[in-house]
């Protein structure tokens, strides 16, 4: 059962951005059902007859299972069991960040620094654990699907990260870095060639290079020059693609998802994320709350059911049903208060919510429930 | 008798959406009880702490932000990777903040490299600034009786704690590999517990498995589990299973019903209601069973009725005291 939010909030139609859209972008903070929501996305537009792709980044492993996802490897699967109508499919994938990586670096690299690359303790981490990978590999894997022009659709999961709107920074820093004066300074001894580095450097950078070199000590000094040295072939590269996948998300074929459960914290945040999408002039669909709660005996008010429940043996099977109602009620007046304030600081946003479960999703009737749920209302 | 007495470094982490952080400031309150002096840390600029207190955004400086139950204070720092850089270049190298090396990291963007940018180095500073204050003196004896960290969520906390693995990759001898190994002793001895919070829903109490693991692994020292959001089952045990499978006294219901002055018509909706209560209290039994494998402590901490406030804290401090977490 969902149901649009009482007051003013417009309803937000699912199967029309479902129908319209190619790309959905789900996003929200974590712990909020952003990856059940991707997945429940991508099986109804399937199934209502979108050649459909859905990218996830961490599903839960018996969600994936569910899919036929079993390993990270960047290729997208046909979903077995989807109940296609008309030309209709559904393929899902999960994200290998370093994979993504080295594919980008083995496109744009000269022949012969890719291996120089990849052998630098530099790239090993950054490209397994800089913080910002995980958010710039999914929006590079979503350029290239998108490059693919084999799906109608792309649904696409967005990294669990600290602040919902990361992946959005991920491509400019990588590329603000990669114009910075630092690199020009950490590229200078490469350039002049091994140990005279200390000697190129301008009076200027002197004071800052003898600090630097005491503080993170020679050896990793170099690396770091070398590591530089060998990107710098291809920053062109990244500063197209960044700029790409930029304009992709500012595409009116584009849809964004913001996700949240009536939660204080969830909605503080996809209040943040609708404010930076309108910022950025981006494309956002609307807002799902999932895992509200709702009573069809909302007529009994919290207060009678308790009074009532004084009234019986508090043991009694009726007084335990009662209290269990009052609390429900009081549960739903809570989430209902929380998403009235969001709605009055963001008339404009439309806004579905999905019942709450009370089991996790893991297999496709669960998906496809979930994906009846947001539709309907 | 708390169950870590020799724990002066608690990191607490948990599942996004556990509520890792209103647990850390419960914790840090429970310790501070009876005259103890506590810090709580955060580390990822979310300004969690200023929210959960109501307070004005905490600046990168140590303040009180509570008195806690029976004397004792309970001080709060956002650690800023930026400025736990500036702090570290001036504590070692002597650099002035203001100085002209200083100025010039800044402005060649060599601090927001290595901040933002500079895998493994942003979590050196973030630890190595919790590690000043866990060893730092004041008259002799430590500043701080205890230090709380809101660490990163599950997913992230193994990676964030294992910094010398981090670093190691990248420098294997030098000023950075040297302070990466002192948090790391820090870090793995039984000065430091690593505490989980979780939710008993399936995907939480299968994060808090897998950290366990990954942590052990790591030899990293895990400490209690704390289960959140507890609900206490509303109706008896035989009720609860007839609910479950559908199968309620329909009649008995309506018979209460009637008796006071209620409409019948609200059993089958009663009923299904508490046959979906039922159904969420099986699967938190089939967490609280899953984690009871670990044999860690673990501790209960219910579901508050409203958004946690300072009340609230002082509430679920007093639990985390009565259970002896702290």
């Amino acid at each position: 059962m969902a149901r649009t939010v009482k007051g003013s909030a417009p309803k937000l139609d699912i199967d029309h951005v479902l129908e319209t859209a190619k790309i959905v972008v789900c996003c929200g903070s974590g712990g909020v059902g952003k990856t059940t929501t991707a997945a429940a996305l991508a099986l109804r537009a399937a199934e209502r007859g979108r050649r459909t792709v859905v990218l996830t980044i961490d599903p839960a492993r018996r969600l994936a299972q569910s899919m036929g996802l079993t390993e990270l490897d960047n290729i997208p699967r046909a979903v077995k069991g989807v109940q296609v109508t008309g030309s209709g499919s559904l393929d899902a994938m999960m994200l290998d960040m370093k994979r993504t990586f080295d594919e980008i670096v083995e496109t744009h690299a000269e022949p012969g620094k890719a291996q120089q690359i990849f052998d630098n303790p530099f790239y090993q981490a950054l490209s397994s654990s800089f913080a910002g990978t995980q958010e710039y590999m999914a929006m590079e894997k979503l350029g290239q699907l998108r490059a693919l022009g084999t799906y109608d659709l792309i649904v696409v999961d967005t990294p669990p990260t600290r602040s919902a709107l990361d992946f959005l920074d991920a491509p400019e820093r990588m590329t603000t870095f990669l114009d910075g004066r630092l690199v020009k300074v950490l590229l200078a001894p490469a350039k002049a060639g091994g140990k005279a580095y200390l000697k190129v450097v301008t009076v200027g950078f002197n004071v800052f290079t003898s600090a630097i070199t005491r503080i993170i000590g020679a050896s990793v000094l170099q690396d770091l020059s070398q590591f530089i040295a060998a990107l710098e072939t291809m920053f062109g590269g990244f500063r197209e693609r960044a700029q790409a996948t930029y304009d992709l998300l500012k595409d009116p074929g584009t849809a964004f998802v913001v996700v949240a459960t009536p939660e204080r914290d969830a909605l503080r945040e996809a209040s943040y994320f609708v404010e930076r999408l309108a910022t950025e002039q981006m494309p956002l669909a609307g807002l799902v709350v999932n895992r509200v709660h709702h009573s069809a005996a909302a007529g009994l008010t919290a207060q009678k059911s308790l009074a009532a429940a004084e009234e019986l043996d508090p043991t009694s099977l009726t007084a335990g049903v009662l209290r269990l109602h009052a609390e429900r009620l009081a549960l739903s007046q809570r989430e209902a208060r929380l998403q009235e304030r969001f709605t009055s600081a963001h008339p404009s946003v439309a806004v579905v919510e999905v019942a709450a479960q009370p089991g996790d999703v893991h297999d496709l009737d669960g998906l496809r429930s979930v994906g009846a749920d947001l539709a309907a209302g | 008798m708390a169950d870590f007495p020799r724990a002066r470094l608690h990191v607490v982490s948990g599942k996004g959406g556990t509520g890792k952080t209103t647990v850390a400031a419960a914790l840090a309150l429970a310790l501070a009880s009876g005259g103890k002096k506590v810090l709580l840390a955060e580390v990822e600029g979310r300004q969690g702490i200023a929210q959960l207190f109501d307070t004005a955004p905490l600046p990168y400086e140590e303040r009180k932000i509570a008195v806690a139950p029976h004397g004792g204070d309970v001080y709060a720092l956002a650690i800023d990777p930026e400025q736990a850089l500036l702090d570290y270049l001036h504590m070692f190298y002597r650099l002035s903040p203001t100085g002209i090396p200083a100025r010039t990291l800044r402005r060649i963007g060599a601090i927001d490299f290595a901040t933002t940018i500079a895998p493994g180095l942003k979590d050196v500073l973030l630890t190595g600034k919790v590690k000043e204050a866990v060893v730092r003196q004041t008259g002799g004896k430590p500043a701080y009786d205890a230090v709380v960290v809101d660490a990163p969520p599950t997913g992230r906390v193994p990676r964030f704690l294992n910094i010398s693995h981090e670093i190691g990759n990248l420098a294997k001898v030098g000023p950075l590999k040297t302070q990466s190994d002192g948090v790391m002793a820090l870090l793995k001895s039984p000065q430091t517990v690593v505490h989980l919070v979780t939710l008993l829903e399936e995907m939480p109490v299968q994060e808090t498995l897998d950290a366990v693991a990954e942590l052990t692994s790591l030899g990293l020292p895990v400490g209690g589990v704390i289960v959140n959001a507890v609900r206490t089952p509303a109706l008896a045990p035989a009720d609860l299973l007839a609910a479950e499978r559908g199968q309620l006294d329909l009649v008995a219901l309506s018979g209460g019903l009637v008796s006071v002055g209620l409409d019948v018509a609200l059993a089958p909706v009663l009923a299904a209601e508490a046959g979906e209560h039922a159904a969420r209290v099986a699967l938190e039994e089939r967490g609280r069973d899953a984690l009871a494998d670990l044999h860690q402590p673990s501790y209960e901490l219910p579901l508050l009725p409203d958004a946690v406030d300072l009340g609230g804290l002082y509430e679920l401090a007093g639990m985390l005291i009565e259970q002896g977490l702290a």
